[in-house]
């Protein structure tokens, strides 16, 4: 199939459509409203189930209903929305209830503006709900990667049966570049063993986020934690760009990403040994391989559209093996190649006059 | 030249960010990689809206451009906020119908077209985002002509009836606007 010019956003509903999305349950937010909207005008067409809630916070637990019969669900919403959603993530996860959750991120804390961002990795890394719990994360940084993310979202939601979401910003949604759809590439796993619906011929089933006999929660949360291990060991994800000689090494995720390899090109054509590592699963964070770049490398730049969240992740990744710097705009302000490359003209002097001083 | 970056600029309402996904179609014709980021808003008809285009031969890192190769103002406001954001040697193309505003740099070229004039030349409705769009091309031959045309052929099978039935409008807009230079159609 020919690559056709798509909108991040068309490209995300699209592509949940492909990868057999049962229901989609939502509430327009800027800057992601593209994606309900076309939901909106495909799904009862097909015969599929698409509801627009009266809150984020119905649209998640509509989520909740429909996973628990295995269906394929998902919701999609922006920062302030989201963040009504917490509560219903958490117990998703100690229910082991899938369903699809995109995030397209704009400007915060409160209502913030509708600028792109990165403001949510913590929210959607580190929980706004309550008590021990992960989701997924998977983070796109083209309008390609949006579409083969999404699908993968769908099949991982079902397989762990745990939530997965898409955190993009509203840079992604809102460009259009060519990309194409195929067809979605995942078997299913089978949901009858686990999924509610009739019990005629079976045992009663329930999915429940409340464990009240002694030890009983602590026995989940274990097994839980074994699955986030089995996830970490067999869906980590990342790019390594440029890697192999660089002394300056940028970490980013998202669109910020890839315009972070503008400025990777930028310096390599001046003769600057720079390269980019970009975690495309944001958990499972690539804690390891991100370790083994830093331990050859003199240092690490960090670069995210907020105060600094990701870099959390990535200096405990290093650990120590060499220094990480950050560099980022919040509240809506975009990073360009040039300020990124401008970063890097500074700190790669200071390598060079370390390297000379006999510092490093 | 294999790479281009274009800064398409107006008020809401001229067309501007219609310009950008009219050239990226183009471009995906040609099979190259392409890339549109229009600022969004709570812009509406009347406020400023602008879109970022990138066409190139290879993979298109970033939708954000520091420096623009051409810069196509709709309006005086569009002109007097990008002029500076043209690369050193690059092009921008003014509507001087629009805009009045006094030329500021001596390293870029300017190509002042009094679109609005012109339009009136034509059938009406006229439409001076796609003349500007032939006048880029025209100019820098970064893509063909037919590919354009093709990509209106291609985006009309998409909208309305009543947008649809202004193709013919569009494509003698186009065609119109890739003659402007030929012409002597740009002034002082």
């Amino acid at each position: 199939m020919a690559k056709e010019l798509v909108k991040g956003n068309i490209a995300i509903a699209r592509a949940a459509i492909n990868a057999g999305c049962q229901c989609y349950f939502g509430y327009p937010i800027t800057p992601q409203s593209e994606i309900g909207e076309y939901m909106g005008a495909h799904l009862p067409q097909m015969g599929r189930v698409f509801v627009t809630a009266e809150s984020e916070l119905a649209s998640i637990n509509m989520v909740i209903g429909a996973g628990t019969t295995g269906a394929k669900a998902m919701t999609s919403s922006s920062s302030c929305g989201i963040a009504l959603m917490q509560e219903a993530l958490s117990a998703m996860c100690i229910a082991e209830v899938p369903g699809v959750i995109v995030s397209v991120m704009r400007g915060g804390p409160g209502l913030g503006n509708i600028a792109p961002s990165q403001g949510d990795y913590f929210q959607a890394l580190k929980g706004g709900g309550n008590g021990d719990y992960k989701l997924i994360v998977l983070s796109p940084s083209t309008v390609q990667e949006a579409i083969d993310l999404t699908y993968r979202a769908f099949y991982l939601a079902l397989k762990y049966r745990n939530p997965v979401m898409l955190l993009a910003e509203g840079m992604l949604g809102q460009m259009m570049e060519p990309a194409e759809f195929g067809e979605y590439p995942y078997k299913d796993p089978d949901v009858t063993q686990w999924a509610l619906g009739c019990s005629h011929n079976r045992e009663a089933r329930n999915l429940v986020s409340l464990y009240m006999p002694e030890g009983a929660l602590e026995a989940k949360i274990n097994k839980i934690f074994e699955k986030y291990e089995l996830i970490t060991k067999n869906e980590t994800t990342y790019e390594e760009y440029m890697l192999d000689d660089a002394k300056l090494v940028l970490t980013a995720f998202g669109t910020v990403g890839r315009i972070a390899k503008a400025a990777v090109n930028k310096a390599r054509e001046v003769g600057m040994k720079v390269g980019l590592f970009r975690p495309v699963t944001l958990f499972p964070f690539p804690d390891k391989e991100l370790h083994e770049v830093a331990k050859n490398t003199d240092l690490i730049l960090d670069l995210e559209l907020n105060k600094g969240q990701m870099l959390s992740d990535v200096r405990s990744a290093v650990f120590g093996a060499c220094p990480v710097e950050f560099y980022g705009r919040s509240g809506g302000g975009l990073l360009s190649p040039d300020d990124i490359f401008a970063k890097i003209q500074e700190l790669y002097e200071k390598i060079d006059n370390k390297k000379a001083a006999g510092v490093v | 030249m294999a790479d281009m970056s274009v800064i398409i600029s107006g008020f809401g309402g001229q067309g501007a960010l219609f310009a950008g996904i009219l050239l990226c179609h183009a471009a995906v014709e040609e099979g190259k990689h392409t890339t549109w980021f229009p600022a969004y808003g709570a812009e509406m008809r009347g406020g400023a809206v602008n879109c970022s285009v990138n066409i190139s031969d290879c993979e298109v890192p970033s939708p954000i451009i520091d420096s623009a190769d051409v810069v196509i103002a709709l309006n005086e406001e569009s002109q007097v906020k990008f002029e500076k954001k043209v690369k050193k040697g690059g092009i921008l193309i003014v509507n001087s119908s629009l805009s009045q505003a006094a030329f500021t740099r001596d390293d870029i070229n300017y190509l002042k077209i009094p679109f609005n004039e012109l339009a009136q030349q034509l059938s009406q409705p006229a439409f001076i985002n796609v003349m500007a769009i032939g006048v880029l091309l025209e100019k820098t031959g970064i893509l063909k002509s037919d590919s354009v045309i093709k990509a209106m052929r291609e985006m009309s099978k998409n909208v309305s009836a009543k947008k649809a039935a202004l193709l013919p409008n569009n494509i003698e807009s186009f065609e119109f606007g890739t003659r402007i230079i030929k012409k002597q159609l740009v002034t002082a």
